[in-house]
């Protein structure tokens, strides 16, 4: 069972081949069993998981069943669930019990889904490679020696090691494509504001966006019409209407012009992952799409910019941990300042404090021109190249990462080379673009993955190209040894 | 009050007041914004700046913005943008106030204040923008410990920001005053400053006489009453003034005023001043205003205190002073007005009645004219036997203290205590010839010449009848008899 996708699962779950709440156990019991070396889930929520799951079952019982009920998943602990720990990844969250449902979890709630967990995540959402938690790195099922990129990497880790058919993660900077590329399994971020991020904790406002993890693009598709549109909650969300995503994924691509990003097959490009890649446009051409060149000269400015606005507003998002309402406070505060200072202090890792210095210094006076608002100026640059870009093209592909997963430890003292590993993927959040990543390949034994980017709200469109290219392919289909 | 400034001072003021929008909910949230709960019961998780939630905006707030903009003539901007302004501080939830910084929703506006020579003067409006307010910390009752009440955080605010054009603490009093009708004019505000609802901090220098620039400011927070402000002012523009008479310079900073001991103290100083970091809010859309929409909210403004003071003066035959006092809130214009209609004219004396026994029983008894215990039309009753001469004026004010007192019409008090007014000559005739006869003494020196002595006849007829004589029909019949028969 644990080897189906969605799509799969709620077929049989349909037929009744078997029921939720037997699904329900044996994946908990898989959770039990390969958890623990991977790391890739902070709660599991046994008991309400075999609640929900017997709920499903009288659904599917009595016909009520949508696309999703009884398909078991987990939430990214960023997003705030009622009644369970919603820690973001952080020792000042580490007591927090949200009294609340995010948007997106309320929606798969609602829609039958059963909830199995919460997974690990980098605090706070910043980082790539899932070492910043405070509950400590998750293991890459391909290998556990190195890392499964981040920010969602407990997400991640639990879908490719077939603990559970998806998850949800969050996109600031490439947090759910990032590692969906580096465990090879299907990552989409959808547009801003396609989705809700009310009850997502806030890392960067503008550019933080709720999407899925899952094994394939149709079960991407699955999980986007459930948790896409319009929320009276997020000014922010966008009220356009809701395709339904998961039947239009057959369209034929002849026609389709796809653009390569020139500036993404640069010198920092591993060759061997240029080559799956290229690999992979090559099928996209044999289904009849058109390739040509396009060139976003403004897009290497993305990792500077983007390092001045989500720090700028992480650093007033993350104000409210103060330790005054919610969350860790330090032993015995002699006064008030003593509490902020103590609370955040100790409550805080050292990433998370880097990016709030960071913030506050680019917001501060006399550097905010020079910074803050330069940041926005470039901002609207990149905006105006994809803009250009999307005239031409429908959509744009290239690699999701520069390499494949590095070693646990290898880049933490280097915040620099850590941040230049989202160099392909922060542009489609600065524009706020749908962009997806599919498996296109191995190299030395890890994933790889590939990218397509399309304009606002064209989520059909990239779903449609990823899933034709899946159709071609099967390095979705490839499971981590020892997790068949 | 005398300002104690010297002449060859100057003092430069300009007003930030804060008033709190009559909205029913929140700025940013669903929770109702009613004064005195129990702390925190009207606070949800928005308010509290719980993890995840966002702020959604009230767009009867900006309706309400934009009541007051169009108001003061003012530019409304059909794009403004929130941003947040950063500090921490317990009663903050968020470690921000979403504010208004670069693009507020009002700008450049103006309105007219009436100096004491009757001069009018202009005081300039900055700009006003939308708020939310914070909470407030509690310390009573809670020894070695702080607590947070976070009832009033996200409260809406209009931040109303003035030139520095005021040159006296009278001037700012009268511009602070005006502002505050206006705003209940406009329904947008209660005005109330004890409970906090209206609040102005004050930006003060002072420089000679004759100085083209202005000096070192300091600004006064903390005034909550019109009387506060003007001895504040005066206060920090004499502490100013002594320091530069003796060589000394002004610090820029931040003082409050402690209306106990009438002086202002240091709170914070420019250098202590937080840096806000102000930046556009990303939660938040900008806030865009159709043409449609203001053409609608500027068809729903009511008239105006200065439109109406200048029609009662046209209209009414009302002096400015009178015109001024009735239209000093919309309620009493209201009031005022409904009088004449119900009376068919006699604007004067109903203007002289609002204004003077009404007036002075409210202020007796600390009530608003919404809760005056007469309402127009018993009032309008009791005006209507003077018109009548049914009773005389003097008489009308025992009736309607009597009115006041026992919640009576004016006619059953007048039948019950037989204070009908005598105009019946005969009858008036006969006390004055009874007053005559029983004062012989007095009638002699009249008659000497002692002219005088016509009040003391006045007043003893006016005893005999319990004041019940018509007084001018007794002058005229008084007059008669003393001189025919000289």
């Amino acid at each position: 069972m644990h080897a189906l996708t969605i799509a799969e699962l709620s077929r049989k779950l349909r037929a009744r081949e078997f029921s939720s709440e037997e699904l329900t156990r044996a994946l908990l019991a898989r959770i039990e069993r390969h958890n623990e070396p991977l790391n890739a889930f902070l709660t599991v929520t046994e008991d309400s998981a075999l609640a929900a799951a017997r709920a499903a079952d009288k659904r599917l019982a009595a016909g009520d069943a949508g696309p999703v009920t009884g398909v078991p998943i987990a939430h990214k602990d960023i997003f705030c669930t009622d009644g369970v720990r919603t820690s973001c990844g952080s020792r000042i969250l580490d007591n927090f019990v949200a009294p609340y449902d995010a948007t997106v979890v309320a929606r798969l709630k609602g829609a039958g889904t059963v909830m199995l967990g919460k997974c690990n995540m980098d605090e706070f959402a910043m980082g790539s490679s899932n070492e910043t938690s405070y509950y400590g790195p998750v293991a890459n099922p391909w290998d556990r020696t190195r890392v499964p990129g981040g920010s969602s990497g407990g997400s991640a880790a639990a879908v490719a090691a077939r603990l559970l058919p998806a998850a949800t993660g969050t996109d600031t900077g490439g947090s759910i494509r990032q590692p969906a590329a580096l465990t090879g399994i299907t990552g989409l971020k959808p547009t801003y504001g396609r989705v809700s991020r009310y009850g997502m904790i806030a890392f960067a406002s503008s550019l933080d966006q709720a999407g899925v993890l899952t094994r394939s693009v149709e079960d991407a598709a699955l999980l986007l019409e459930t948790i896409a549109g319009f929320d009276p909650a997020d000014s922010t969300s966008v009220d356009e209407p809701v395709p339904p995503y998961s039947m239009l994924l057959e369209q034929p691509l002849a026609g389709v012009k796809i653009g390569l990003l020139k500036e993404f097959f640069d010198k920092g490009l591993d060759a061997a992952n240029a080559a799956c890649v290229r690999a992979a446009l090559d099928v996209c051409r044999k289904l009849g799409a058109q390739l040509r060149e396009v060139s976003l000269p403004n897009l290497p400015l993305s990792v500077p910019t983007y390092y001045v606005v989500a720090p700028a507003e992480c650093s007033s998002n993350l104000s409210r941990f103060d330790g005054v309402r919610f969350g860790y406070r330090c032993k015995d505060p002699k006064d008030l300042t003593d509490l902020y200072k103590r609370s955040r202090g100790e409550g805080f890792g050292a990433e998370v404090k880097r990016r709030i210095m960071t913030g506050t210094y680019v917001l501060s006076a006399g550097y905010y021109d020079a910074y803050y608002l330069k940041a926005q100026k470039v901002r609207a640059l990149i905006n105006d190249d994809f803009r250009r870009a999307f005239r031409d093209v429908d959509v744009l592909i290239g690699p999701t990462t520069p390499t494949p997963a590095f070693a646990i430890g290898a880049k933490v003292d280097d915040p620099i080379t850590m941040y230049l590993n989202d160099i392909y993927t922060i542009g489609a959040n600065l524009a706020g673009l749908p962009a997806l990543s599919v498996p296109c390949g191995f190299v030395g034994g890890l994933p790889v993955g590939l990218q397509i980017i399309g304009p606002h709200f064209s989520e059909a469109r990239i779903l449609n190209v990823g899933h034709l290219y899946q159709r071609e392919t099967d390095w979705h289909r490839r499971v981590p040894p020892g997790y068949e | 009050m005398s300002s104690g400034i010297p002449d060859n001072w100057e003092l430069v003021i300009g007003l930030e007041i804060h008033a709190q929008l009559a909205t029913r909910s929140k700025i940013f949230s669903g929770s109702p914004t009613a004064y005195g709960a129990a702390p925190n019961t009207q606070a949800n998780l928005v308010d509290l700046g719980y993890p995840g939630v966002l702020p959604v905006f009230n767009r009867e707030a900006a309706r309400m913005a934009v009541k007051f903009g169009l108001a003061i003539g003012a530019t409304v901007a059909r794009r403004s943008i929130f941003a947040r302004k950063n500090y921490f501080y317990p009663d903050l939830p968020k470690g921000y106030q979403i504010s208004q910084y670069e693009r507020p929703i009002v700008e450049k506006g103006a309105l007219e204040i009436v100096l004491d020579d009757g001069t009018r003067k202009r005081v300039g409006i900055t700009r006003a923008h939308l708020e939310e307010d914070a909470g407030k910390s509690l310390h009573e009752g809670l020894p070695g410990m702080s607590g947070i009440d976070l009832n009033r955080a996200g409260t809406p605010l209009l931040e109303i920001v003035s030139e520095p054009d005021m040159r006296s603490a009278k001037e700012a009093v009268a511009y602070l005053k005006k502002v505050h009708t206006l705003v209940r004019y406009l329904e947008i505000c209660d005005g109330n400053m004890q409970e906090g609802s209206f609040r102005c901090d004050a930006n003060v220098s002072v420089r000679r006489a004759g100085a083209a620039k202005f000096g070192t400011r300091a600004e006064l927070k903390n005034l909550n009453s019109f009387r506060f402000i003007e001895k504040a002012i005066n206060h920090e523009a004499l502490r100013q003034i002594e320091i530069l008479e003796a060589g000394g310079s002004i610090a820029q900073e931040t003082r409050l005023y402690d209306s106990d001991r009438n002086e202002t103290r240091s709170l914070r100083s420019k250098e202590e001043a937080n840096d806000y970091r102000y930046f556009p809010d990303p939660d938040l859309l900008p806030v865009e205003l159709s043409e449609a929409f203001i053409d609608e909210v500027r068809a729903s403004l009511p008239e105006l205190p200065d439109e109406k003071s200048a029609r009662f003066m046209r209209e009414h035959g009302l002096s400015a002073y009178d015109a001024g006092v009735l239209t000093a809130s919309r309620e009493l214009a209201a009031y005022y007005e409904e009088v004449v209609r119900r009376l068919g004219g006699e604007a004067k004396l109903a203007a002289n009645w609002v204004m003077g026994d009404l007036a002075g029983a409210l202020n007796k008894d600390g009530l608003e004219i919404g809760a005056s215990k007469l309402a127009p039309e018993r009032l309008t009753g009791l005006l209507k036997r003077i018109v009548d001469r049914t009773i005389s004026g003097k008489i009308a004010k025992e009736v309607f203290e009597a009115m006041w007192a026992e919640g009576k019409d004016a006619d059953a008090i007048i039948a019950e205590q037989g204070l009908k007014q005598i105009t019946d000559t005969g009858a008036i005739e006969a006390a004055i010839d009874a007053v005559m006869a029983a004062n012989p003494a007095q009638l002699a020196d009249y008659r000497a010449g002692k002219d005088k002595l016509f009040g003391f006849f006045v007043g003893q007829v006016m005893k005999a009848t319990q004041g019940k004589a018509n007084p001018a029909q007794l002058n005229d019949l008084l007059r008669k008899k003393l001189n025919a028969l000289a």
